[in-house]
Formats: structure tokens, sequence, C-alpha cells
């Protein structure tokens, strides 16, 4: 399966999509004048991962800031992740980012899907 | 020629560190979030302060960009709108202004209403509410920029609606951000 990698930039997060080397991280800043245009490209790719996913997924979030636009997509990228089996996210914040990590746990309670809080 | 230094005192009394004034884009927001980034950094303010000011920013940028009505007065076309930010010894201040449409007010001013009624529980529950339900609207966004805002800064947005003519108001928003950690 092809890897999606984006380079990240002042408004748009890095991201790394490697089902070979199980690699799954969407990281740093993300607000993007477009959301869902940005966000299409992960949905599409997660579309089709899904049909045959690795038999355990651990999908890592390591953002250092999202906006409202962004917190919809990323909504919709873990309602994409929830339906693919051995899927765990693993949620990163900074130790005193309390916004970020109170964001993950309601991000958690919106999607039926195994949450870890990991901080760096 | 006075009224620059007018201009300047008024930035100081206020105390605004930074003013702009013009077309509002996602170009322009990268630069002005640049330079305040660089302005927090630089006066050491405390890194989570400075995502709370960041977080404001961009919301209140983008609502700019997304929403800011566009003046039509006769043959002339604006879309400008004016952004501050003060930094006070106890607060920082996030201010927009830009024209509204005086039929847009009534909705405009019964949602921001809503928001200042609830509590940050109210407020949680709100943001869920909407982002479940909502979908990004074709001006690309998800309606949660107010809420956001109310939360980050866990205090009351001001507001006001002062008629610019027979058709436009114009939209002035104030947030504040406590410069005290923990406060919230």
């Amino acid at each position: 399966m092809e890897i999606l990698n984006l380079e990240g930039t002042e408004d748009t997060p890095k991201i790394i999509l490697d089902k070979k080397n199980g690699i799954f991280e969407i990281s740093g800043r993300s607000l993007p004048e477009d959301s869902a245009e940005f966000y299409r490209p992960v949905l599409e790719w997660i579309g089709k991962y899904g049909a045959e996913p690795n038999p355990t997924t651990d999908f890592v979030f390591k953002l250092e800031y999202f906006n409202t636009a962004s917190s919809k997509l990323i909504l919709d990228v873990l309602s994409a992740l929830e339906d693919i089996k051995g899927m765990k996210i693993l949620w990163y914040y900074h130790e005193d980012d309390e916004d970020m990590e109170e964001a993950g746990q309601e991000f958690s309670e919106l999607v039926e899907i195994p949450f870890e809080f990991k901080t760096y | 020629m006075n009224f620059i230094y007018d201009l300047h005192r008024t930035m100081m009394s206020q105390k605004l560190i930074l003013v702009y004034q013009g077309d509002f884009t996602q170009e322009t927001t990268k630069s002005i979030l640049a330079m305040a980034e660089r302005n927090l950094d630089s006066s050491g303010e405390e890194s989570s302060i400075k995502r709370k000011v960041f977080n404001v920013m961009v919301e209140s940028l983008q609502n700019i960009v997304k929403h800011s009505d566009e003046l039509v007065d006769g043959q002339t076309r604006s879309h400008a709108a004016i952004f501050l930010i003060g930094k006070e010894t106890n607060r920082y201040s996030i201010m927009s202004g830009n024209p509204i449409r005086k039929v847009n007010v009534d909705k405009l001013k019964a949602a921001l209403d809503k928001i200042n009624s609830l509590d940050k529980e109210g407020l949680k529950d709100l943001y869920k509410e909407i982002i479940k339900n909502t979908t990004i609207s074709e001006k690309g966004g998800a309606g949660l920029g107010f809420v956001d805002m109310a939360r980050k800064s866990g205090a009351k947005l001001e507001f006001s609606f002062p008629e610019m003519n027979a058709e436009y108001c114009f939209f002035c928003l104030k947030v504040n951000v406590p410069r005290e950690a923990g406060e919230n």
C-alpha cells in the first residue's frame, strides 16, 4: 500500500501513514485554510487501509495545536479509524498542556476506540 | 501629521502591542501569528498562556477571513477589518472588528449570548454537541470558534455592534486571556 507522507508546514501538520512499517502519525500544527480539503487524502488513505489493515494499529496524534475546523476533521479521522480492528490511539500532549490533554479526553468520549495518553 | 502621534498615544494608553488593519487572508493570518509569537517568546511569557493567546488569535483571525461581510458602499467594495492585541499586567486582550450586515446581527448576538450564559461544563457540552452534529460549512468553518474562545480564555466574550450605516454594523469582539496561570 502506498505511503502517505506530508511534510509539516507552519499551518499544516506532518503526516506519515505507512502500513508496511507500521507508522501512523499526525503531528505538529493544524490550522489550514481549508481543513476539509487538507484531510481528504488522509480519510481516503484510511478508507483503503481499513479494507486490509495490519493485525494491530497504533495511531499517533502528537499535536501541538489545532484550530476548531481541524478538530471537526480530527473527529472524522477518528470515526474512520473506529471500525478498524486492533486500533489504538496514542494521544500525546506536552506535559504542561492541559488543553491538549482535555481535547484528547473529549475525543475519546466521542468514539469507541481505546486511547492511551502520553506526555512529551 | 499629528494623527500619527495621536495614534501612537492611543496605542500606548490602550496597551496595544499589535494592530493590523486591512484585508485578512490565510497569509496575513500566518504573518500576524508569527509576529505575535515572536513577541510572546521574547517577553518570556509562560507557555500555557502563550498557547491560549495563540489559540484565541487563530479563531479570531480565521473568523474574520471566513465571515467578515464585504462592505459595499456605492462603487467601493471593502473587506477592511481590524485586529488588535493588548497586553496588561494581568491579561492579554485579543480584539477584532469587522463589518457585518445588519440582517446577520441578531443571529450572531444570540449565539454569543448563549455562550456567555454557560459555565465551563455547559461550554464543554455545547462543544461536543456541535462537533458531533456539524459539517464543515462552505466557508470552511465548524461553528465552534466562539465556543472555543470562551473555553480557552475562561472569560466571557465582550462584544458590541456599533452602527456603520443603514446596512452595516461593525462587529467588535474582545476576548481576555488572564496572565495568572491556573485561574480557570
